[in-house]
């Protein structure tokens, strides 16, 4: 431990954290800390916790018990909400309405700025870096509507990258999206990967985000099971299946 | 013309539809992005509960009515916010609660005569006064101010309200706000088209306004544009046609809401004849997708085996080879260039 270089103090630090829904818990008892620049994949089967605990990092879910650190501020006092952007996971864009690709996008830009300050310029080329991120910037003025389901996944993560937030937690980026989409999509994350964006994703697979993720955690019954690498996940899922050979055989 | 704006009643009239027209849909259209069209014509029956009792005190009812559709506004609010299921019964119970006591007590003070309460439900525009006029001009201008500020952060919370929450805006107090502006124009048509109508003026418009645009900038714009013409419209067409003038209005903006589906259908038939589809490929062009880009007026185009793919919708567009063949609209252009592969099958490609 005190080798003189100290490690950088963790994005997100959880100690015997719990979150849940109205007063009632969903995810007990987890112990976590990601460090700076880690890609961190949260699996998990339907019902398990895993969204609960992610979104429990944006206060969209209850707080219940333990400590909650993010960006080395306890979560309730932490006051500028768009250091950590959010990628939800949603199938309509604007609601009952036309909307174009940079009006969504500029929404992520609001919670930065007093309520009377219209956007300025500084705004605008936010905007346009944050598309061209995700490789829209040529659709900027397109209804939403007239994407395909990826692309409108990427407006989604171009709307959380617009803040510049330090850490990205996004809730299964790659369900739904046909194969292309994917491939794209997975180049995305990988530059956000390699320019050293701390990541926090939830999905149902690993195999769109390989080669990116660094770290997997698994959530069941609404507790972590494994915490580990990709290649020790896969070792422990071998095991497993194995385990559960021998008990039928 | 000239005959009407000589009546003192008809200049009020007008200038009060004015006002509404401007208002009513600005409010409406976050109300039609909530997915909330029908929140408008709830307020108004628990307005007319307001009315009743400024009309039992003889106090102005246009104020009772204010101070009853903005509380109804912000219980309705917190009722979502706690997210109960039981909610949409608590809902139903204050609308029709409110209606069956605006007319039991209003009936109840003035007898079995029901002008009146028939003027507040469908609107007596000739019976505005200078006064009232002067009040729903200043309602309108707080109407008009608030949403023009807070459009950004109402559309931000009535498009993804979960996002809104995770990225630090507060999602409630906009909603209250929103609330409290749908209450405001209630109170402000009330007159105008009355209280059992005014939701038409909020969301038809707005409707209309959806088919002739492509952006939330652009659909608020021809929203209002629409909403003071079936307003302003609806109240002369009235005069001289001798008709009741809200529903007048709320009948001529129902006829653009048609000429908006009609034109904007057509505004599509006409730019799919107009251009051509690129064939299908599932690769998806962008920067360093591997194709040459190239800059082509506003966007860039892609060099795919010889030919120009843009993107458009759903689909790639295919772009003259040369630059200036279809910057020049004479020669042809994109619409006279080679018709090459345009098939029933491409134009499926379409979505909308």
């Amino acid at each position: 431990m005190s080798t003189g270089v100290s490690a950088p103090p963790p994005v997100v630090d959880l100690r015997r954290a719990s979150f849940g829904h109205l007063g009632r818990p969903v995810v007990t008892d987890v112990d976590l800390a990601i460090a700076p620049g880690q890609v961190v994949a949260v699996l998990g089967p339907n019902g398990s916790g895993k969204t609960t605990l992610v979104t429990g990092l944006l206060g969209l879910s209850d707080h219940l018990g333990g400590t909650v650190e993010v960006l080395g501020t306890p979560l309730a006092r932490l006051r500028d909400r768009t250091r950590i952007g959010y990628v939800p996971q949603r199938h309509t864009l604007s609601g009952g309405v036309r909307a174009t690709v940079a009006e969504i996008v500029a929404t992520g830009l609001l919670a930065t700025r007093p309520w009377w300050r219209p956007a300025g310029r500084r705004g605008r080329e936010a905007v346009r870096r944050a598309l061209e991120t995700v490789g829209l910037a040529d659709r900027a003025r397109f209804d939403v509507d007239t994407l395909s389901g990826g692309q409108q996944r990427r407006v989604l993560i171009a709307r959380a990258l617009v803040a510049d937030p330090e850490v990205l937690v996004m809730d299964e980026p790659t369900a739904g999206v046909d194969e292309a989409s994917q491939k794209v999509l997975a180049g995305v994350l990988r530059g956000l990967a390699t320019s050293g964006t701390t990541m926090l994703v939830v999905t149902h697979e690993l195999g769109a985000l390989r080669g990116t993720v660094d770290r997997v955690l698994a959530v069941d019954a609404g507790h972590l099971s494994f915490d580990g690498t990709p290649q020790e996940y896969a070792a422990h899922q071998a095991e497993r299946a194995r385990a559960a050979g021998r008990e039928d055989a | 013309m000239s005959d009407m704006l000589a009546l003192d009643f008809m200049r009020n009239a007008l200038l009060a539809a004015l006002v509404v027209g401007l208002a009513a849909p600005l409010v409406g259209i976050f109300l039609v992005q909530r997915r909330l069209s029908l929140v408008g014509d709830g307020l108004g029956h628990v307005a007319l509960a307001g009315v009743a009792i400024g009309v039992v005190t003889d106090s102005s009812p246009v104020w009772t009515a204010l101070v009853a559709a903005v509380l109804a506004g912000v219980v309705i609010e917190l009722i979502r916010a706690r997210g109960r299921t039981s909610g949409d019964v608590a809902l139903a119970l204050m609308f029709y609660g409110g209606l069956a006591a605006g007319v039991v007590i209003i009936n109840k003070v003035e007898g079995a005569q029901t002008a009146n309460l028939t003027g507040y439900l469908f609107g007596s525009i000739t019976t505005t006064t200078r006064s009232d006029v002067a009040v729903f001009t200043a309602l309108s201008a707080v109407i008009v101010l608030v949403t023009v500020v807070l459009r950004q952060r109402l559309f931000a919370v009535a498009g993804d309200e979960e996002f809104a929450r995770a990225s630090g805006l507060p999602v409630l107090a906009l909603n209250i706000v929103l609330a409290v502006l749908t209450a405001v124009t209630v109170v402000v048509a009330m007159r105008v088209i009355g209280l059992l109508l005014i939701s038409a003026l909020m969301i038809i418009p707005n409707a209309a306004a959806q088919q002739l645009s492509a952006s939330f900038r652009a659909a608020t714009w021809w929203a209002v544009g629409l909403g003071v013409v079936s307003s302003v419209g609806g109240v002369m067409t009235s005069y001289y046609a001798d008709t009741a003038s809200g529903g007048t209005i709320v009948l001529l903006a129902i006829a653009l809401f048609a000429l908006a589906v009609l034109g904007g259908s057509l505004r599509k038939a006409v730019a799919t004849a107009r251009h051509r589809h690129a064939e299908r490929h599932l690769h998806e062009h962008g920067p360093g997708c591997g194709h040459e880009a190239v800059a082509h007026g506003d966007h860039v185009d892609y060099l795919h085996d010889g030919h120009r793919h843009a993107a458009h919708e759903g689909h790639y567009d295919e772009h003259a080879d040369h630059p200036s063949a279809d910057a020049d609209p004479g020669s042809g252009g994109v619409a006279g260039a080679r018709t090459g592969r345009h098939t029933l099958g491409d134009r499926e490609e379409v979505t909308r």
